[in-house]
């Protein structure tokens, strides 16, 4: 039996399986509501199924990530569509006896609403529908049907064109063509092995979409980076995540050994003579080993920091091999590119943005979560409609997007698209996906006192503007906190911005300021009010002396 | 290996295409600055002193590590870059307790020298005085925090060239400091072979031989481009 027709009888077999339950209780087993005892709820619903004598027909399913996370611990019945939003222990025999009545009215959160209908889902496809621990539930759902066609019908070339047909750019934040860098290792000259790495050491404050698929969906990924194995000729994978994402690495390690048993990892994968191998190396808490010179020095077992670039890791990466290296979500879209064809992909998005974008929504606004959108939709449309607008009766005030390399978007460009160049043109940059709300309540300064507190701790030390700059940046934006600095201050603020941004070796210093500088830009006033002595009086402050 | 023609600083010089942008300035009698590159030792390109204009592009790139390329335009020392330099400098000299008075080094250090090629007559960036120790367990050698510049010569030295490993960095950010061992005091250094290169790499007053008084310690690294010269003979 070939490869292909065995994930064919796989499905056959789970879906006769599931078509004997009439009833499916799904229930978030992702961190967030994990965190409010969603496993403890999942296991009293299964009890509450077998009291009732329902176990036959009914089945209780830990799934991943369904996006309401501030409504956790989530539990939706995949029949009905009914979707119930913080969900007790007291709750559950309820939710079991209204099985075949009416929902319990109390617990039910609407799905007709801007937060669903607005999403366009591809890299969370399965996420909230599929088990994370199960590789027959990936399967079932079209799972590895990619890699299969890629092996059996199409040319590592070919799957180069599909992907830059597609115009997917690069997740991670800087929006590199992906399939630019596909064909620049496919290309690069080696005697040896070539290497594929999935980036997963996501650390930007308040950003979880990375844990978030590979919590609820770690196949996804491993089916894209061996399908970008193919595409390289790379025959090993690693996975750098983390330490700090436990049960994603539990998932992954999981994924990987149920890959393995299925033959869709390992040796002479589908009969080819092609394999991938996959490993996990765990991040020690390093932020700056998300940059990518520094996160191959980490795999080879060095110190973390970053390398001057050129040689790029395309052409000289781990152990000095042509490296290809993607963030999460970039191998996400992989399968269903290759699935779909590249120019299904490519219809949706912006002119030069293709695709959808996740984003951690959090901060100060109705519906924190994880959402997926188009790209070009504005962000109005993310923050009022599918966020819900700002809770209390508060007013909006800026969105933070990019983490410490981004920037703050005020009001006067909240009908921007969302898109890579939008973005940079106002001074904040896509970034790998956190977006965080603020309201009128929060001080500009003390934001970018605590991205510029965040870089100074997580720079490496290497260079010296980074190093230093970024401390010395730190201390100024403090003086000004406690409302002891000067109109000098901030003007030597601002110089130190221009030296750090330009000077530094790597992107976590050359993007440093950009926190300081797009509240500079916007709410400037805030500084001045920082000031004491109170406004001076030129438009600009004396240089330093 | 071919021959690249390219522009630095208005003049039309030529070299091979496996050297740097510095390698080749420096040929024709341009002097880029540098504190962390050392000829003899793996370039880092971390101090950023080097740092050079390239047209067309938008990012400043350091010479140490950046090969040559057919019909480049540089620019070495434009008023943005010195600009950007003394800055640099001016960090440093926030950064630890520099006080090139009472330094063994005073005279002979890179790090002073630079400040008065670029005219740093003072600091506007406040001084952060941290609290450093200095490590005099060696029965020949000393360390002093206070002076170092995070460079990583002697690292390198001692990894590349005597082959110890004794020298490390450990921590990060402002925090990070230059170790040895697995932070050990140097005097108890199991694998340090007290050969000083170390010592005699060091840019700055960091690492200096005991006796000596302030402005005493000159630095003596002709050993270096002869020991690469050797290697590469023997090759």
């Amino acid at each position: 039996m070939t490869l292909l027709e065995d994930l064919q009888h796989i499905t056959e077999e789970e879906e006769e399986k599931d078509s004997k339950f009439k009833y499916h209780i799904n229930i978030c087993v992702a961190a967030g509501c994990l965190s409010s005892q969603s496993d403890v709820i999942k296991k009293t619903l299964q009890d509450e199924v077998n009291k009732c004598g329902l176990a036959e027909v009914c089945k209780v399913k830990g799934v991943g990530c369904m996006g309401p996370c501030s409504g956790g611990p989530v539990v939706a019945l995949a029949e009905s569509g009914v979707l119930y939003e913080h969900v007790k222990v007291e709750d559950c025999a309820e939710i079991v006896k209204s099985l075949e009545g009416k929902p319990v009215e109390r617990l039910v959160q609407s799905t007709d609403t801007p937060f669903f209908k607005r999403q366009v889902k591809i890299v969370l496809e399965n996420c909230g529908k599929i088990d994370p621990e199960s590789i027959t539930d990936y399967i079932a759902a079209g799972g590895y049907r990619a890699l299969t066609h890629a092996l059996a019908e199409m040319t590592p070339v070919e799957v180069v064109e599909e992907v830059k047909k597609s115009g997917l750019r690069g997740r991670g934040g800087a929006g590199y063509p992906t399939g630019l860098k596909w064909s620049t290792v496919a290309k690069a000259q080696s005697s040896g092995r070539k290497f594929v790495v999935c980036n997963a050491d996501e650390g930007d404050p308040g950003a979880f979409m990375d844990r978030s698929v590979l919590e609820s969906d770690p196949h996804r990924v491993l089916e894209g980076m061996a399908i970008a194995g193919y595409a390289v000729a790379a025959d090993m994978g690693y996975v750098y995540v983390r330490a700090e994402y436990p049960l994603a690495i539990k998932r992954l390690k999981t994924a990987i050994k149920q890959a393995e048993q299925q033959g869709v990892l390992g040796n002479d994968i589908c009969g080819t003579n092609f394999s991938f191998h996959v490993e996990i190396r765990l991040g020690a808490g390093a932020f700056v080993c998300g940059e990518e010179t520094a996160l191959l020095a980490s795999i080879e077992g060095n110190r973390g920091q970053p390398r001057p670039r050129p040689p790029f890791p395309a052409i000289k990466g781990l152990w000095d091999r042509p490296t290809l290296i993607n963030n999460v979500e970039t191998f996400g879209n992989i399968a269903p590119i290759i699935r779909n064809g590249g120019e299904w992909f490519a219809g949706i998005g912006t002119e030069k943005s293709k695709g959808t974008k996740v984003f951690a929504l959090a901060g100060k606004v109705q519906n924190t979560g994880l959402i997926e959108v188009p790209m070009g939709v504005t962000l109005r449309e993310i923050v009022f409609d599918i966020g819900g607008g700002i809770p209390d009766g508060r007013s909006y005030k800026a969105v933070q997007t990019g983490g410490p390399s981004g920037g703050c978007i005020p009001a006067e460009h909240l009908d921007l698209p969302v898109d890579y160049e939008s973005l940079a043109r106002v001074g904040s940059i896509m970034g790998s996906g956190g977006m965080i709300v603020m309201d009128d309540t929060s001080n500009m300064v003390d934001v970018a006192k605590f991205f510029m507190e965040f870089c100074m701790t997580e720079s490496c030390g290497k260079c010296v503007p980074c190093r230093v700059g970024t401390a010395q940046m730190y201390d100024l934006l403090t003086k000004m906190t406690e409302k002891r600095a000067t109109p000098r201050d901030l003007a030597l603020l601002e110089e130190l911005c221009e030296v750090v941004k330009n000077t530094s070796l790597c992107g976590l210093g050359q993007t440093a300021p950009n926190p300081v500088l797009s509240t500079l830009e916007y709410f400037r006033h805030e500084y001045y009010e920082a000031i004491t002595g109170g406004i001076p009086a030129g438009p600009a402050v004396e240089a330093v002396s | 290996m071919s021959v690249k023609t390219l522009v630095i600083d208005g003049k039309d010089v030529s070299g091979n295409d496996n050297q740097t942008v510095m390698e080749v300035a420096r040929e024709n009698g341009i002097r880029i600055p540098a504190l962390c590159h050392l000829d003899g030792l793996t370039p880092v390109g971390a101090c950023r002193m080097c740092v050079i204009e390239v047209k067309g592009l938008n990012k400043l790139l350091p010479a140490c590590v950046t090969r040559i390329e057919e019909g480049m335009e540089v620019s070495t020392n434009s008023d943005r870059l010195q600009r950007y330099r003394r800055t640099i400098l001016e960090l440093l000299f926030s950064e630890r307790n520099h006080i090139c008075s009472v330094c063994v080094s005073n005279g002979h250090c890179d790090l002073q020298g630079l400040a008065a090629r670029h005219g740093v007559t003072h600091v506007s960036v406040p001084y952060r005085y941290p609290s450093c120790p200095v490590d005099a367990t060696h029965s020949r050698f000393i360390l002093d925090h206070n002076r170092c510049i995070l460079c990583t010569r002697c690292v390198r030295v001692c990894d590349e060239v005597e082959g110890a490993h004794t020298w490390d960095v450990m921590g990060r950010g402002i925090e990070a400091r230059v170790i040895t061992d697995l932070n050990q005091q140097w005097g108890t250094s199991g694998s340090c072979t007290s050969c000083s290169k170390c010592v005699h790499v060091c840019p700055t007053g960091a690492l200096s031989e005991k006796g000596k008084s302030v402005a005493e310690m000159a630095k003596h690294r002709e050993f270096l481009p002869y020991l690469k010269q050797m290697r590469e003979d023997h090759r």
